[in-house]
């Protein structure tokens, strides 16, 4: 085997990624890490190898946690490459990386796909004004270099990270003026009859209660039944102020400098999608996911996906999922051999506790499903941020006859920018299916191809000389 | 009326530091951080104009997702901000609109 021949490629250093790294290593396998950021941890964990913040109790435990995983992987013998952007992966078992400028090529025999989540495109007239940010961009910040938001600060949207990025800025004393919950009242009524089963979970509860009365305690003023949120700017065209209505139906308007935004976050499907595997999509977490067995397995023999990229479950069910997904591998490879069966028990015990921690999932899924308002936003809105094409230029093209997201993508060029769909993807889909009168599921996606993220025409002329060193 | 547009640095742990320069402006950065941290805490808002409107904009997401953190990074446009590191001495300026195609690094 050469040196740019691996057993098992992976794609993504979060939890899944180095989970499974650090077991395949264990098993014996040649292992090829490669992350598009600079130091491993994924979003989750992000620089967890040098946390910027010198207390650490504004992160808490939770993120800390991390450092475990990052000692296992450290030592455990893998090629990893950071700074690296896998731009293309064939179904013929190859990958097209960028490092650094040079573009480099690897033949792998499985793939582990571990590219995690993003946030939910969340539009809304002036999400694009400077000062908007999502809370992950807040907590990113924060991870990396212990910064915070200029204020006022104003917190919106729905979801578990909203709460958590506002006990993390309350903690490390920064005043926030408000925070918008635009959880949609209907939500707390279909989430109910999964608040039994949520109980197994009961660490989750606990911890989303102290959450509640962390923010209640600093006596943020927090309103619930937030809807028609818009963001004004000043006549520098930045960020000036929040609008909305309250749960009464009032308008109001409330002067800040930042507005972190969040609507819950979806699988990262880029690379799943490039490579043709079979997609479906989830009417409860309103995202699509890749069609996977409950080893990880795609419809491609050699190709895997674990973590938030295989569907939302949180960063210790991805852990779970990576472990899993390397035991499938191993399954495979030693299947009829005299070796087989020896993870049995490890297997069996990381299932069960992989059930543990997606008992809170039917519970959260259902509370925090976003309002209507986000996923088919008012026609003023810029869907697409790169091409700056909005709500009413895509109903307007579903009137004139166009059945789908590729479609539309030709007539106004929604998708065609630099993010190749990652910020409008949902949303002009959902857009179609609601104007069309059908299902997201029967509108479909965009057709994404390779390169998956923008690369010159530099970067791709090195590849013929870099097969050589790894 | 909010005025101050720079993000505020907490007590962090022992760090190097960097020195950039930001649109003329020179600033000290963290050693390891992004390049669209450092802008942020300059408080360089907006840090790029868009190529079909003109209209301003600033990192959004901050890993690498949304592309709306481009600037002009050591001479080298349409670069990602918030997917590049920080570096001594480094010249970072506004991505106003489209990059200009220049024929030496397509």
């Amino acid at each position: 085997m050469n040196s740019n021949q691996f057993d098992l490629a992976i794609i993504g250093a979060g939890p899944a990624g180095m989970s499974a790294a650090s077991t395949a290593a264990k098993q014996g396998l040649k292992v090829l890490l490669l992350d598009e950021q600079p130091r491993p941890g994924g979003q989750i964990y992000r620089n967890i190898g040098s946390p910027a913040l010198k207390d650490r109790q504004i992160l808490g435990p939770d993120y800390y946690y991390g450092e475990k995983l990052l000692t296992a992987f450290s030592g455990a013998g893998v090629t990893y490459l950071h700074g690296a952007t896998v731009w293309e992966v064939t179904t013929d078992n190859i990958l097209y990386v960028s490092v650094k400028g040079e573009s480099r090529r690897f033949e792998f025999n499985k793939l582990l796909i571990a590219t995690g989540a993003q946030e939910r495109p969340s539009p809304f007239p002036g999400w694009t004004l400077p000062g908007v940010m999502t809370c992950g961009a807040a907590q990113i910040l924060l991870k990396t270099s212990g910064l915070t938001p200029p204020g006022p600060i104003v917190i919106a949207g729905s979801g578990p990270l909203l709460l958590l990025i506002s006990c993390q800025l309350i903690r490390a004393g920064i005043k926030i003026d408000a925070i918008l919950d635009t959880t949609p009242g209907k939500n707390y009524r279909s989430a109910l009859p999964e608040f039994l089963g949520a109980l197994k979970g009961w660490r989750f509860v606990l911890k989303g209660m102290r959450m509640l009365s962390e923010i209640r305690k600093a006596g943020i003023q927090q309103l619930s039944g937030v809807t028609g949120l818009s963001a004004d700017q000043d006549e520098s065209g930045n960020l000036s102020a929040v609008t909305y209505y309250d749960n009464k139906g009032h308008q109001q308007t409330l002067s800040c400098s930042s507005l972190l935004v969040h609507q819950g976050v979806i699988p990262n499907s880029q690379l799943t999608r490039s490579l043709g595997l079979a997609h479906v999509w989830d009417e409860v977490q309103k995202c699509w996911k890749p069609e996977l067995n409950k080893w990880g397995q795609s419809s491609h023999p050699d190709i895997l996906v674990a973590g938030d990229s295989a569907g939302i479950g949180g960063a210790l069910a991805a852990e779970l999922q990576g472990k899993l997904a390397v035991f499938e591998i191993v399954r495979q490879r030693d299947a009829g051999s005299a070796t087989s069966g020896n993870n049995e028990i490890e297997q069996e015990k990381a299932i069960q506790e992989l059930q543990q921690q997606l008992v809170i999932r039917p519970f959260l899924d259902r509370l925090y499903s976003p309002a209507e308002e986000f996923m088919s936003p008012p026609d003023e809105t810029i869907v697409c941020r790169c091409e700056e094409v909005t709500a009413g230029e895509i109903r307007s093209l579903a009137n004139d006859g166009c059945r789908g997201p590729n479609q539309t993508k030709a007539f106004c060029r929604a998708g065609m920018g630099p993010c190749q769909g990652r910020q409008c993807g949902t949303t002009v889909s959902s857009l179609l299916a609601s104007e069309l009168k059908a299902s997201p599921a029967q509108v479909g996606y965009y057709n994404i191809r390779a390169p998956i993220k923008p690369l010159t025409l530099g970067e791709l002329a090195t590849i013929g000389n870099a097969d050589s060193n790894c | 009326m909010p005025t101050d547009s720079r993000f505020n640095r907490l007590p962090v742990s022992e760090k190097g530091l960097v020195s950039i320069c930001i649109e003329g402006q020179t600033i000290t950065a963290l050693e390891g951080e992004s390049v669209a941290a450092a802008v942020l805490q300059a408080g360089v808002r907006p840090s790029r104009t868009t190529p079909v409107t003109d209209s301003g904009r600033a990192p959004f997401c901050m890993m690498g997702v949304c592309f709306d953190c481009l600037m002009e990074i050591d001479g080298k446009p349409n670069t990602q901000a918030c997917m590049t590191e920080v570096r001594d001495g480094m010249v970072v300026n506004i991505q106003r609109g489209a990059r200009q195609v220049l024929g030496d690094d397509l």
